[in-house]
């Protein structure tokens, strides 16, 4: 019987191979993080012109994009938009509340301490424990150059 | 080695049933099963046991079909894509009768056919119950992320059927017959893209089809219909092409079940997979197709990809395997 070669296989997959379209996923993914900004922008003036401080006012800002991440994630909309636009809902804050709320929810079944209290930073995890080391690291690159 | 088994009495299909999920549903074969479920939760509080609930109910009712009662079935045989294959043992629980629990990925319902119609043409049963499912909502929490979580899937990603199926295989006359099987060889390519399955199971359809040919002697043109498990678009063009190399054209009469599922508006990106596939396309859409008399001879290859999540994350590739089964109507 005709064999398959398994090198030539495999060098013919990664070839024909349909990739994603990857100038299209880019442009709908600057569209939506940049609307995203400009919201956060808004948002952030309104507070600031109501008199609260800059400071507090960004976290206003974190937290409600939070909220409406996590309650589009509840209803089932989040991941229909990420589909369309990839990155641009992934990468901003509203993409890491989506990554907490989804393994809760899929998890609860499984009771609140081993379902969802274990569960919810299966994917944000890593996040959290590289996003720590990283700054730890620069922190103390930081400091090294300032010796200098 | 002989990988191919002719029966000299051919095992029989006294009745079938099928249940479908809200996508499924809405896919062009919608009309060819028995049930649509309008929720992935089919009115329970788990997706697991809305699972468990389509395969019982299949199982009902392919016997209440046939009018046989559970006693008088030999063995039932079935399994799912779940850790532990936990579908088809619970359902096994309920049913409680003799019972082998098969796993062999999204080839598990043509793995079930083929060890039920050994069975039968070997003398040790008289009627067995095959059945599998599968369900879009735990497949992915298993093998893929929750299913709330925003990801951006490949074009070779496929979608997981929702849905299950069931088959009484018996002795005796019957307008559908199992004339012989090809049991798959475990094989692995060393692919590695868990999104890319089609591609990895490929060979595994075009070593299983070729070995059919060749043990049964069969001319390319034999069969009126061949359809392969879940290869998908991206997969069914490799094999298409795989085979052009060796000369083979077996142009419309190959299709796909990962194809024929959906339509190609339902956002699936490649197409369908997961046991429920080829079950539901071959229990629903091809055994009518034999009945009418539209085809009367049709070999199926159910294909499965035998990997897991901890495989991939340890970096292993993807062993897939492949089971052809014939089945004809005369």
């Amino acid at each position: 019987m005709m064999a398959i070669d398994k090198n030539e296989y495999q060098k013919t997959i990664e070839k024909i191979k349909p990739k994603p379209p990857a100038l299209k996923n880019s442009f709908l993914a600057f569209v939506m993080g940049g609307f995203i900004c400009l919201l956060g922008e808004i948002l952030f003036q309104l507070l600031v012109n109501q008199g609260i401080s800059e400071k507090d006012s960004y976290t206003y800002v974190s937290i409600t994009f939070i909220f409406i991440s996590a309650l589009l994630t509840g209803v089932g909309i989040y991941d229909d938009l990420v589909r369309i636009f990839g990155a641009g809902l992934i990468v901003p804050i509203t993409g890491f509340a989506n990554s907490m709320v989804s393994p809760a929810l899929e998890h609860k079944q499984e009771g609140l301490v081993l379902g969802v209290g274990a569960k919810v930073f299966t994917v944000a995890g890593p996040v959290i424990i590289y996003g720590i080391i990283s700054s730890v690291l620069v922190a103390i690159l930081l400091r090294g150059i300032g010796r200098l | 080695m002989r990988q191919t088994r002719d029966f000299n009495k051919p095992p029989v299909v006294l009745s079938y049933a099928t249940i479908a999920g809200p996508k499924e549903g809405e896919g062009p074969l919608a009309s060819y099963f028995d049930k649509v479920i309008n929720n992935l939760y089919y009115y329970e509080d788990t997706w697991e046991k809305a699972e468990q609930k389509m395969l019982l109910e299949a199982c009902e009712l392919a016997l209440q079909k046939a009018n046989v009662t559970k006693e008088e079935v030999d063995f039932f045989l079935a399994g799912d894509l779940l850790n532990q294959v936990i579908s088809a043992n619970f359902v096994a629980k309920t049913l409680s009768l003799p019972f082998f629990g098969l796993y062999n990925a999204c080839a598990t319902f043509y793995e079930s056919l083929a060890l039920g119609s050994m069975l039968i043409a070997g003398g040790f049963a008289q009627k067995v119950l095959v059945g599998v499912s599968s369900h879009y909502a735990t497949s992915e929490r298993q093998y893929r992320n929750p299913t709330e979580q925003g990801v951006q899937k490949t074009p070779t990603a496929q979608w997981t059927v929702t849905g299950a199926a069931a088959v009484l295989l018996g002795e005796g006359e019957g307008q559908l017959k199992i004339p012989r099987v090809t049991v798959g060889k475990a094989l692995d390519f060393g692919l590695a893209d868990p999104s890319d399955m089609g591609g990895a199971m490929t060979p595994a359809a075009y070593d299983t089809l070729l070995a059919h040919f060749k043990e049964t002697g069969f001319n390319y043109d034999y069969y009126d219909l061949i359809a392969t498990g879940d290869l998908a678009n991206f997969g069914h063009q490799v094999l298409v092409k795989l085979l052009a190399e060796q000369g083979i054209n077996f142009g419309s009469k190959l299709t796909d079940c990962g194809i024929l599922i959906y339509s190609p508006l339902q956002e699936v990106n490649a197409g369908g997979s997961g046991a429920a596939c080829s079950a539901l396309v071959t229990v629903g859409y091809v055994f009518d197709e034999l009945n009418r008399g539209k085809i009367s001879k049709f070999l199926g290859l159910g294909t499965g990809a035998l990997l897991s999540q901890v495989t991939t994350q340890q970096g292993m590739t993807i062993p897939v395997i492949a089971h052809a089964v014939a089945i004809e109507s005369y």
